[in-house]
């Protein structure tokens, strides 16, 4: 049952792990764009997940239209989930440009982006 | 006609102006100020009717684009809802009024950008209480704290580090939030709030559900700083501009407190959560342990603003005893004091700033008596509000924690009603260093020589101007002033908020 129950999610166990790696990136890591790198793969582990719960197998894209096969919703993959994603993806996008641009603001005042010089030259 | 439309209307009056701003502000930065100040003002009346109406009718929904939750996204306005968001209009015209001087003190160039991030903060605070769809809740979230991450970046020389740390941290909340959504989204189908408290009961003993609420309370507790994860806060609350933590300080931590009463009383049953996860005992015993935390870390702080930073964990964690005692006094205490804390927060903020501006500095060990005689109205509005944190009568701040030590007693809570009560006196600890400093001459054992002579030194004014004194000087007269009307708010509106499973 337990091997079933870890071979069975497959893809759940990869997006857990791009979670746990992006959390790592973020919070070990001294390098402050490193940690944004790190936050994006975070973000995408997310992204990702919705994704899976939205898909299934034999099933197409989700337009009415009884030329592309069947009218039974049964056969249509859940659009709402890729729909947030669609926003969840901007809003990331947004925070890593205000990321990237604090970033900037920080170089120029300290002249690295290394945490611990960082700190030594913030004192 | 206008009140079918007053969940989306505050949110509104202030999106608008907020993509305004850097627009007519690229040739006319004069204009910045009076718009965001319109806005705010615009949005007070809205407020105040929006919880009139409320209070007399019951709650208002508005389905954008006609789609019926829960299919569409609905916005709700109910009493929580409505109260919460008077309290930010309030606070934040108060806040704005003052903060015009500070601005083209603390960062003059950067006056246009800031007000239009102040608006969209304020925009996203209002649409996380007007909304009542969870994702939608997560969007106004990410506009909130994305605005929160430029204001705090306005600020000294080491406040993009500050902001930096904020943005990785907020982003780690505001993932665990999504990922929480997605959960329970997979195991009900739904993201609307009301569809989910009728389906969740039925739901309850998945584990996906319970995992979903855990993840989501860990991110909530990351944006509104609860005890252990508050590290952000004393860095971002202490660099940035004294405009900006007049605002945030008071208001961005009790959004995400607002979150979590949200999250854990109306969309799930917290009876029924504890008996299969014990999650509001578990964030009642964090909390107890941030009120001592804070306390004590305010306790060793030399510099004004940082120690105000700290006193906030401690406030927090009154707030989280309140919701994790999960009965209907605990509950109004909670309640209560977000009102106060926001109001006495707010108050605190701004004298910090009137110091900053007048002085330079607002460093403890460098104040003495003459500030007493050059600022004493600055510094009559820090006692009150010093002593509304501490919990004295006739104050505000004594009866929420009247109403959550009540809440403590008929849980039979006693080690909590012992933190409230430390925490109490830790908070008088902390706050009359400071107050000693100001208003007795003598200390450290050395007489002082204008006070020796008779009291004949002749300090000149150095007191905040007007457009400053009066903000400061009505949230102060407002914390007396809800000290008496507090019986008036609890039964009229308070109790009105109190959910049904409580």
């Amino acid at each position: 049952m337990e091997i079933e129950f870890i071979a069975g999610h497959n893809l759940y166990w990869i997006i857990s792990l791009l979670l746990l790696v992006g959390l790592y990136g973020m919070l070990a890591k001294r390098n402050l764009v490193k940690k944004l790198v790190g936050m994006n793969i975070f973000q995408t582990s997310i992204i990702l997940f919705y994704v899976a719960i939205a898909s299934k197998r034999n099933a197409t894209v989700p337009v009415i239209d009884a030329a592309l096969g069947s009218v039974d919703p049964a056969h249509y993959i859940n659009p709402l989930p890729h729909t947030l994603m669609l926003t969840a993806i901007v809003v990331s996008v947004a925070t890593t440009g205000v990321g990237f641009a604090l970033l900037i603001s920080i170089f120029r005042r300290y002249r690295t982006l290394d945490e611990d010089a960082l700190l030594k030259r913030m004192r | 006609m206008i009140e079918a439309n007053l969940p989306l209307l505050v949110p509104l009056a202030f999106l608008i102006p907020a993509l305004l701003i850097p627009l007519i502000g690229v040739r006319a930065p004069g204009a910045a100020y009076p718009l965001a100040l319109a806005a705010v003002l615009a949005s007070i009346p809205i407020a105040g009717f929006g919880l009139f109406r409320v209070i007399e009718s019951g709650p208002v929904t508005y389905t954008l684009g006609g789609w019926e939750a829960p299919i569409g996204i609905e916005l709700v306005l109910d009493p929580l809802a409505s109260f919460l968001t008077l309290v930010v209009t309030v606070v934040s015209c108060l806040v704005l009024i003052h903060a015009r001087h500070v601005a083209s003190v603390e960062h003059p160039d950067k006056r246009v950008p800031y007000y239009s991030l102040v608006l969209l903060l304020l925009a996203g605070f209002c649409g996380i209480l007007s909304t009542g769809d969870l994702f939608n809740l997560y969007v106004f979230l990410e506009i909130s704290s994305l605005a929160g991450y430029g204001l705090v970046a306005i600020g000294d020389k080491r406040s993009p580090v500050s902001a930096y740390r904020y943005l990785i941290l907020g982003s780690v909340g505001t993932g665990f939030y999504l990922l929480g959504i997605g959960f329970i989204y997979v195991m009900s189908g739904s993201l609307n709030m009301a569809d989910l408290a009728r389906i969740l009961p039925h739901i309850l003993d998945q584990p996906a559900v319970l995992a979903g609420l855990i993840l989501m309370v860990t991110g909530i507790g990351l944006k509104m700083a609860l005890f252990p994860l508050h590290f952000w806060l004393p860095d971002a609350y202490s660099s940035a501009s004294s405009a900006t933590s007049a605002l945030l300080a008071p208001l961005g931590t009790k959004v995400g407190a607002y979150i979590l009463i949200r999250v854990l009383f109306f969309v799930f049953d917290p009876a029924a959560v504890e008996q299969r996860a014990p999650i509001a005992s578990a964030i009642a015993w964090l909390s107890a342990g941030g009120v001592l935390y804070g306390s004590l870390m305010a306790l060793a702080q030399q510099e004004l603003k940082r120690m105000l930073a700290y006193s906030s964990i401690a406030q927090i964690g009154y707030i989280g005893l309140g919701l994790g005692m999960a009965n209907p006094l605990g509950f109004t205490g909670a309640v209560l004091h977000i009102l106060n804390h926001a109001l006495m927060k707010a108050a605190l903020f701004l004298v910090a700033g009137n110091l900053r501006v007048q002085l330079g500095h607002s460093n403890i060990a460098a104040m003495d008596h003459r500030l007493s005689r050059q600022m004493p109205w600055s510094m009559a509005a820090f006692t009150v509000g010093a002593l509304s944190m501490i919990g004295l009568p006739p104050t505000a701040g004594f009866f929420s924690k009247w109403y959550l030590v009540l809440g403590g007693i008929q849980g039979s809570y006693w080690v909590f009603v012992a933190v409230i009560l430390m925490g109490g006196l830790l908070n008088a600890v902390y706050f009359f260093r400071v107050v000693e400093r100001v208003y007795l001459p003598f200390r450290r054992g050395l007489p002082d020589n204008g006070a020796a002579n008779g009291g004949a030194e002749v300090v000149e004014s150095r007191e905040a101007r007007f457009s400053m004194l009066a903000p400061t000087l009505i949230l102060a007269g407002a914390l007396l002033a809800l000290g008496l009307a507090s019986s008036f708010l609890v039964n009229r509106v308070i109790h009105l908020m109190v959910p049904a499973g409580l």
